[in-house]
Parts: structure tokens; C-alpha cells; sequence
């Protein structure tokens, strides 16, 4: 009866030790923050910690790594509206939304059908959104460098310096290279936690969105 | 592999360039903390609930003993039939 506690503490122990990293660092790609000082992201993967062992002894064989990303992607959802503002990381010009997808999709490689499952949207407007994120991302990254990102994985020298250079500048530029009015005011398509939006509704925008 | 595929690839690259913070140290004593609050808070919580329902059925139980509802209650409105 004394023993359970403690064996529980240390199991909960290892597995933050295994995946805090991984996943600080995708809660910092979702809020945006320079990867130094990332308090949103923290207080983010804090409070997922926070369930997934307040769960650890009725996980019945779930992955706690799985429960924690699930976790950490519905706080984020639904504190969206408080992530809008880019803070200057490399996914500072895209919703919201967006950036919930790409790193699910792309980072973490969650299937398309658990993240739209996840996100409570149709698999259509997950794929959509990520095309559409895939392209914005390397349409703003590939102006002017489009050489240098090709060769290379030898981004670590471009992307901070495209996040450093400017952090100041990066709304402007975004602004400049995604003309769509109001984009990050109208809470319309792009808010992530589609209430069983009609595909039809959210395509509609998204369409018009991407010239 | 597809176009598309190589521009994901140059998007993963790029997820995966920046620096990775460093974790800070108090954050397994936070979450501990607030999960272990949260434990508690749901372990109230299910306490309440089981005193709520076992304080009904005791107070049904009484009740019941008390009014005997399954009785028919003595028909008032008849006066006694006497003198025949």
C-alpha cells in the first residue's frame, strides 16, 4: 500500500525524462516562441503532464506519450484565440490551425485520420489545411533562398536567421505575402476546434484563401 | 517520391531546425503537482457523489418504513354502515 506511490512516481519520472524534449519542443513550434524562452509552451506541456499522470494508473496500455500530445493539442485548440499573435518562431505565419496540423502531420507524423479525428474536423480539411500550410511555409522561407533550402537539412543556419533577422518584421512580411483581408481576425475557418462544421462551409474560404 | 512529398520533407527539416529549448528543471515538480491535485480533486469529487447516493437511500429507506407507502390508506369517506 506504501509502495504504489513511489513506483508510479519514478515510472512518470522516466517517461518525462524520455519525452519532455520532443515535446517542449513541438509546444514551442505551436506557440510560436523562440525556442530560449518558451513560458506559454511550458505551461502548456506542464498542464498535459499534468493529466497524463493524474491518468498513469488507468492508462490500461494507452501510450502516455500518445495521451500527452492529445492532451497538449486540445489546450492548445481550445486556447487558440490566446495564440494568434506570431511570437517570431518558424511557424509564426500561420493560424492557429494551421500550425496545429503541420506539426501534428509533419512533426509529429500522427496519420491524417487520427488528426482529424483529433481535431474534430473532416480528413479532407486536415489534408487541405496542411497543403496550404506546406505552401505558405515554403513560399515566405523560399523567397530569395530557394537554393539554399533545397541543398539542405543545413536549414539551422537559414531559419533562425530568417526568425532572428526580423522578429519585428515578421507580421509585415506576412502580412505582404498573404494578402487576404482580415485573415487573422475573422474567426471564421480558421478556428481549430470545428464544431461539426459542414466540409462544404470550411472549404468555401479556404479556397478563396489560397490564390 | 512526389513533389509533394519532397516539399514535406523541406517543411519537417524546417520543424526540426530550430534549437531545442532546454526543459526546465521544475517542470516534473509542477506537473506532479498539478496532477496529484487533480487526482485528489476527482477523488473528493467521487467521494461526495458515493456519501450523496448513499445519504438518499438511506433517507428513502426510512421514509418507506416510516409512511408504507405500499399500504392502501384507510378509506376516510365512507361513514360506518350501521344499523341494518
Amino acid at each position: 500500500m506504501a509502495r504504489p506511490p513511489g513506483a508510479r512516481e519514478r515510472n512518470f519520472e522516466a517517461y518525462v525524462a524520455g519525452a519532455a524534449g520532443r515535446l517542449l519542443h513541438a509546444a514551442t513550434l505551436l506557440t510560436t516562441e523562440p525556442p530560449g524562452r518558451a513560458p506559454r509552451a511550458q505551461a502548456l506541456l506542464t498542464a498535459a503532464l499534468g493529466t497524463t499522470y493524474a491518468r498513469w494508473d488507468r492508462l490500461r496500455g494507452e501510450d502516455p506519450y500518445d495521451l500527452t500530445r492529445r492532451e497538449l493539442a486540445g489546450r492548445f485548440a481550445r486556447a487558440a484565440w490566446r495564440f494568434h499573435r506570431p511570437r517570431g518562431g518558424v511557424l509564426s505565419r500561420l493560424t492557429p490551425l494551421e500550425r496545429l496540423v503541420v506539426v501534428l502531420r509533419l512533426y509529429e507524423g500522427v496519420a491524417e485520420e487520427q488528426t482529424a479525428a483529433l481535431l474534430g474536423l473532416p480528413a479532407e480539411r486536415v489534408r487541405a489545411t496542411c497543403t496550404r500550410a506546406v505552401s505558405v511555409l515554403r513560399g515566405t522561407h523560399g523567397t530569395g533562398r530557394v537554393p539554399g533550402t533545397r541543398e539542405a537539412a543545413g536549414a539551422p543556419h537559414v531559419v533562425p536567421g530568417t526568425r532572428g533577422d526580423a522578429p519585428g518584421a515578421a507580421p509585415g512580411t506576412a502580412t505582404a505575402v498573404r494578402p487576404a483581408p482580415g485573415r487573422g481576425h475573422t474567426p471564421g475557418p480558421d478556428h481549430p476546434p470545428g464544431r461539426g462544421r459542414p466540409p462544404g462551409a470550411g472549404q468555401a474560404p479556404e479556397t478563396r484563401g489560397a490564390p | 517520391m512526389s513533389a509533394y512529398d519532397r516539399k514535406e520533407d523541406e517543411v519537417r527539416r524546417m520543424l526540426d531546425a530550430p534549437p531545442r529549448g532546454q526543459v526546465p528543471p521544475d517542470l516534473l515538480p509542477r506537473a506532479l503537482d498539478r496532477g496529484t491535485r487533480a487526482l485528489h480533486r476527482a477523488r473528493l469529487l467521487r467521494r461526495l457523489l458515493w456519501l450523496l447516493l448513499t445519504a438518499s437511500a438511506v433517507a428513502f429507506a426510512v421514509w418507506a418504513s416510516v409512511a408504507e407507502p405500499w399500504h392502501t390508506p384507510p378509506a376516510g369517506v365512507t361513514p360506518p354502515f350501521l344499523g341494518w
